[in-house]
């Protein structure tokens, strides 16, 4: 059973994503990716990780896919007729998949794969999160809350009204 | 009835069965008597009778309503977007009705407990569920095609995003007292001393909060008949105009469910501990009791419908980002402070 949905999740997350790619109206690809973001939350489920589940959900579905879309709609963004491919773009991303696969096919060919998934225990899947957040990722935690901190004062002083000097 | 009840102990999966057509059942049958409730209450306010004509006291108009939407011409305006727009309104229903899942609505009945889904992350899922109700305002918005929905959709994405912090972080407080996100367990911490008495400021920023995430006036802007005909349902008719209704109706429901079980105490009698009755009529009086609780925040969300002037979009905004996020905050502060000084 867990098997069959481990497949169905990851096959509909695949397909999915190549709709979002591939698909020419914006407002398409956003709902593609909502869906896409539906099934990861699935497999966070078969893991027993309802909590990182629940926040797959709130904050990428709920929250910045509406804000996505919001902005398609805003800037009513037509369907993407010309297709403009520089070279630029096509080997940064190139270099970025090249990479990817290089780590994934180094996790999986190193066999470590026992040691790097966690025991997680059904029951106490939000304390579990927050006491790693808090002791073994505090650095990096805070590191991440203060490029955030960045982020919203740059967004504060580009977004704010210029003052007539 | 030992048949049943024994095919029910050996079968988990029919019990959840029966438990999610229950709960579905009620919640579309205290919709259709909301929207007579509304309309009867707002008739009263403004010195009207409202409908009364079916039925003993219109008790039936809910019925004829149906059947009217049911059988009215189904009508697909030719310059919408027409995958978005049939699919829009069930986008809408489907999270209204789904986030009820994790409220207990009872403690127990022949052990089996009231709750659809006891999850360990409870809150959140109603969270993550109801942030999805707003896809069915927007795409229905951008769907239709024209102008006043389409302002609609804006509104109510912007007013949906900006008020869902600060209903979050008002909810933290109570998670911070209790230590845990599972509403059963908020239930059981309350049996002395309800949440709203040790989290007041927090239970105002959620109510008005939930206001806002209802679309319920002072904060209907999305709609806001004076200035977009009627929102982002302007171009829906017939049933697919229904289930717009019966989502706000809905999620009225769970607004005022959720506020009963994070701050007034979930399905337990003030002042008289039930559990000492026998289990069978505690079982059922608690459910009396959280439904009873609930009827008078549904009320209350009527009542203030036909009271209140809607805001202003700048000030809505305002009232959500300069008031209710620092607000919002001083309570975790605050009730941080107090968890601190006490151990």
């Amino acid at each position: 059973m867990e098997n069959a949905l481990f497949y169905f999740f990851s096959g509909a997350m695949l397909f999915f994503g190549l709709m979002t790619i591939t698909s020419r109206n914006p407002v398409n690809s956003a709902m593609f990716l909502v869906l896409v973001f539906f099934f990861m939350a699935g497999l966070f489920v078969l893991l027993h990780a309802f909590f990182l589940a629940a926040v797959q959900v709130l904050v990428y579905a709920g929250a910045i896919m509406v804000l996505f879309l919001f902005v398609i709609m805003l800037l009513n963004a037509a369907d993407e007729e010309k297709r403009r491919r520089h070279w630029l773009g096509v080997i940064a991303s190139a270099v970025v998949v090249g990479l990817l696969v290089f780590e994934f096919g180094f996790v999986l060919w190193s066999g470590n794969l026992d040691t790097v998934l966690p025991s997680l225990d059904a029951v106490g899947q939000t304390e579990a999160v927050g006491r790693l957040l808090f002791s073994s990722y505090l650095l990096p935690f805070e590191i991440v809350s203060v490029l955030l901190l960045a982020a919203m004062i740059g967004v504060i002083i580009l977004g704010g009204k210029e003052k007539k000097a | 009835m030992t048949d049943l009840g024994s095919f029910l102990s050996a079968n988990p999966w029919a019990v959840a069965l029966l438990k999610i057509a229950v709960v579905i059942g009620c919640m579309l049958g205290v919709i259709a008597y909301t929207v007579l409730a509304e309309r009867r209450i707002c008739a009263f306010i403004q010195d009207r009778l409202g409908p009364n004509r079916v039925g003993p006291f219109g008790l039936f108009q809910p019925i004829a309503d149906g059947m009217k939407f049911l059988f009215k011409e189904n009508v697909l305006p030719a310059h919408v977007n027409k995958l978005y727009y049939i699919l829009a309104p069930t986008i809408a229903m489907i999270p209204a009705l789904l986030a009820f899942a994790v409220i207990p609505f009872g403690s127990r009945l022949h052990g089996e407990p009231m709750v659809i889904a006891d999850l360990n992350v409870g809150v959140l899922w109603v969270f993550s569920i109801a942030s999805l109700g707003v896809y069915g305002i927007v795409l229905a918005g951008w769907a239709s095609n024209s102008k006043y929905p389409f302002l609609g959709g804006i509104r109510s994405s912007a007013q949906m995003i900006s008020y869902e912090i600060a209903m979050g972080m008002s909810v933290i407080g109570v998670f911070m007292l209790v230590g845990s996100l599972n509403l059963t367990r908020v239930v059981e911490y309350q049996s002395g001393l309800w949440l709203f008495f040790k989290q007041p400021l927090g239970f105002l920023i959620f109510m008005v909060a939930a206001f806002a995430e209802t679309n319920r006036l002072p904060f209907d802007l999305p709609e806001s008949e004076q200035e977009l005909v009627s929102g982002y349902h302007t171009e829906y008719g017939s049933m697919k105009f229904a289930l717009f209704f019966l989502a706000e109706y809905a999620n009225l429901i769970t607004a005022s469910a959720l506020m009963v079980t994070l701050f007034f105490g979930g399905w337990q009698a003030p002042f008289f501990d039930l559990s000492r009755l026998s289990p069978c009529v505690a079982g059922v009086l608690h459910i009396i009791c959280f439904a009873f609780k609930m009827l008078i925040f549904m009320l209350l969300f009527i009542w203030t419908r036909w009271m209140l002037p809607r805001f202003r979009y700048d000030q809505l905004m305002d009232l959500g980002w300069k008031v209710f996020v620092p607000l919002a905050l001083l309570n975790i502060l605050i009730t941080g402070l107090v968890i601190a000084f006490q151990t």
